[in-house]
């Protein structure tokens, strides 16, 4: 009995995975193979066909969606390592504060959110209709319907993801490291780069993660803040599901995306070093 | 390693991958295609049927008056306590959320649902997730809806549907950037605006516009002709006319001028007028689309009686004529005109000015002339929007 113990403790959390994940993945996997109509059903036919015809398809969205869960990536990276850097070794009494503070917008809906930013950044809005008014800005600038809006869109959704992940690896880094640097005769920037960054990669890699894979399949950013050549990946699984009513090419859609990310992490794993990532799974 | 662990990791590999290959072909997806009720099945479903005392309406935003008054009014003349929920935004995703839940059996939670006549629609009659109406007790939909609204293709004999209200597709401009009076659909496709042109995503809705720019009737129009109409708007894309192609959001963008003409629901523009927006109406020379929303009680509903007493009291002239003043759609029921123009006889001021608007709108009271140029959806069966589908979404998620 007392050897069943662990199985038994691990036995809900098993139960909720087998259901949530595992039986919807089947069942996704077994769709993505099927072919026919929502009137009159569709069948398991085997046909792998439906991979290579919905890439041939959509390609382009879906290489445009990692290019721009890529780049806002990076652009998070840019942005939030300084900012969870200084909250880390800055932020003093206040450091709760501040993190609050990057959490205060989330506690609205994510879709709210992207909806303010089309008032925000209208063409002749608060802030562009003013800058215009100066005669700052050309008269046909805009923001909106652009890459621009998108990928800054997606920026600003998951920059917490960001954040966080990285403040709470600098926070464990000990200061006392640091001046164990310096007093070896570290410049600063030696100590940062050869003492605290590599410290401080477990969380890179966790806020990597977390933002990346959710960035290159998000729809709602490409559909309220994008023009004409912005649709992401999303977007098209979400029309060939709800719209077309074509469950196959939407299934075979997003196992695909599943694979390409997979396989992303996989190689970004490698290059950083396995050990990193063992890590940053235990934290 | 340790070699015990392997072998254990190895079983249950084994174990998960044959469970997986057993469960992929088990699981498929059921067709549902269902045989039209027969006469007395339907007499016999309503023979068993009582009022409850309650009904839930799910409707789109901006589609009754925010004090609820004609809902107000229903409760207290029928002592039946009502439930208004604005839940539906499209009806492509109000249909992908449905349909599994009907197609498991399980009640949606709503009495009356609001769906445009066009695919979603058709789907759901065809797949028997409407509960056929007893016409015995629409008595004001027999006397006072127009004749156009008794005969619809999509639904003959309105057997599972009748008409909440029509609206006409066609141009909104902004009347700050736009200096020209605007009359042709020609506009939407003029360089001059570059970039400043709103299309809609809607594939029927877009389509529609492709076809009405080449001349070509959409009712009767061939895969030829949406091939054809797919080039027009490519070219219209590809030199960066259009901004973006819109769902509900195109009325925001060109009160704001982020776009300054875009294709538009007349109701909608009515409204921003009211509240002061330099906004304009205008169905094209070239023709418009006339599309419907209609009532339906979706199966499983829990109160069938009460929503076929609530369908039926929006059509006496008075309730029907309060709707319309707000929502400015055009009625099923003709009667409104007259009353609409009654009161602003005795109405002053502003209040008379909008009303004698509302009273001589084409948009709102098509006449005959109107209606000539107004046309419907492109009919496709399930086969054929898989192909009209792909040729317009190739153009609006490029």
């Amino acid at each position: 009995m007392r050897r069943l113990t662990p199985y038994l403790l691990a036995l809900p959390s098993w139960m909720w995975l087998a259901i949530f994940l595992v039986v919807p993945m089947v069942a996704m996997a077994s769709v993505s193979l099927q072919t026919g109509n929502a009137i009159d059903g569709f069948a398991m036919t085997f046909s792998f066909s439906n991979y290579s015809d919905a890439l041939g398809r959509y390609s382009t969205q879906l290489v445009r969606s990692l290019f721009y869960g890529g780049m806002a990536t990076v652009a998070m990276l840019v942005i939030g390592y300084p900012v969870a850097y200084w909250i880390a070794f800055k932020g003093g009494r206040r450091k709760s504060m501040y993190l609050f503070l990057i959490l205060l917008p989330f506690f609205v809906s994510f879709v709210l959110r992207t909806i303010s930013w089309n008032f925000l950044l209208a063409d002749n809005g608060i802030l562009f209709g003013t800058l215009k008014g100066w005669g700052l800005l050309p008269d046909d600038f805009h923001v909106l319907a652009t890459t621009v809006a998108v990928v800054g869109g997606l920026t600003y959704n998951f920059l917490p993801f960001m954040i966080l992940p990285i403040y709470v690896s600098l926070e464990r880094v000990d200061p006392r490291v640091v001046e164990a640097a310096q007093d070896l005769y570290a410049t600063r920037v030696g100590a940062f780069r050869r003492v605290v960054l590599p410290l401080s990669l477990p969380g890179v890699f966790a806020g990597v993660l977390m933002t990346f894979v959710p960035a290159t399949a998000d729809p709602i950013n490409a559909a309220i803040l994008g023009g004409t050549a912005n649709t992401m990946i999303g977007n098209i699984i979400q029309t060939e599901y709800l719209t077309n009513l074509n469950y196959p090419t939407a299934s075979a859609l997003s196992f695909t995306l599943m694979a390409v990310l997979l396989v992303g992490i996989f190689i970004y794993a490698r290059a950083l070093g396995t050990e990193n990532v063992l890590e940053a799974a235990a934290r | 390693m340790n070699p015990r662990l392997h072998t254990r990791r190895d079983a249950f590999r084994i174990a998960g991958f044959s469970a997986a290959g057993l469960a992929l072909a088990a699981c498929g997806v059921q067709g549902q295609k269902a045989a039209p009720p027969k006469a007395d099945a339907v007499q016999d479903f309503w023979s068993k049927q009582t009022k409850h005392g309650k009904v839930v309406f799910a409707n789109w935003p901006e589609y009754m008056p925010e004090d609820q008054a004609p809902l107000k009014a229903f409760q207290q003349a029928t002592g039946i306590s009502y439930e208004y929920k604005e839940v539906i935004q499209e009806n492509a995703e109000f249909f992908g959320k449905a349909d599994p839940v009907l197609r498991a059996g399980q009640s949606l939670g709503y009495d009356i649902v609001v769906m445009t006549n066009g695919i979603q629609l058709q789907h759901m009659i065809e797949l028997g997730y409407c509960v056929p109406l007893d016409h015995s007790k629409l008595p004001n939909f027999a006397a006072n809806a127009g004749q156009k609204y008794k005969e619809r293709s999509y639904d003959p004999g309105n057997k599972y549907t009748i008409p909440y209200t029509s609206g006409v597709t066609g141009i909104a401009y902004n009347t700050k950037y736009v200096k020209e009076d605007i009359t042709s659909i020609q506009a939407l496709f003029d360089p001059k605006y570059k970039g400043r042109v709103g299309m809609m995503a809607d594939a029927q809705e877009i389509g529609n516009f492709g076809m009405f720019a080449l001349g070509i009737d959409p009712e009767k129009s061939t895969e030829a002709d949406w091939r054809k109409a797919g080039d027009k708007l490519k070219e219209q894309r590809d030199a960066g006319i259009v901004r973006k192609y819109y769902d509900q959001s195109y009325i925001d963008a060109v009160s704001k001028g982020d776009v300054w003409l875009t294709m538009a629901w007349s109701g909608d523009v009515f409204q921003r007028q009211l509240a002061g927006e330099p906004v304009k109406f205008v169905v094209p020379d070239e023709g418009g689309t006339i599309w419907t929303d209609n009532m339906l009680i979706p199966k499983g509903a829990a109160n069938p009686v009460d929503a076929l007493m609530l369908m039926d009291y929006l059509y006496q002239p008075a309730v029907a004529a309060e709707l319309d003043e707000f929502i400015q759609y055009v009625t099923p029921v003709p009667a409104v005109q007259d009353l609409l123009r009654e009161k602003a006889a005795t109405a002053k001021g502003e209040d008379k000015k909008a009303l004698e608007d509302m009273v001589n709108s084409p948009p709102m009271f098509p006449t005959e002339a109107d209606y000539a140029k107004l046309r419907g959806y492109t009919p496709l069966t399930n086969q054929t929007q898989q192909v009209f589908n792909p040729i317009f979404q190739s153009i609006t998620q490029a």
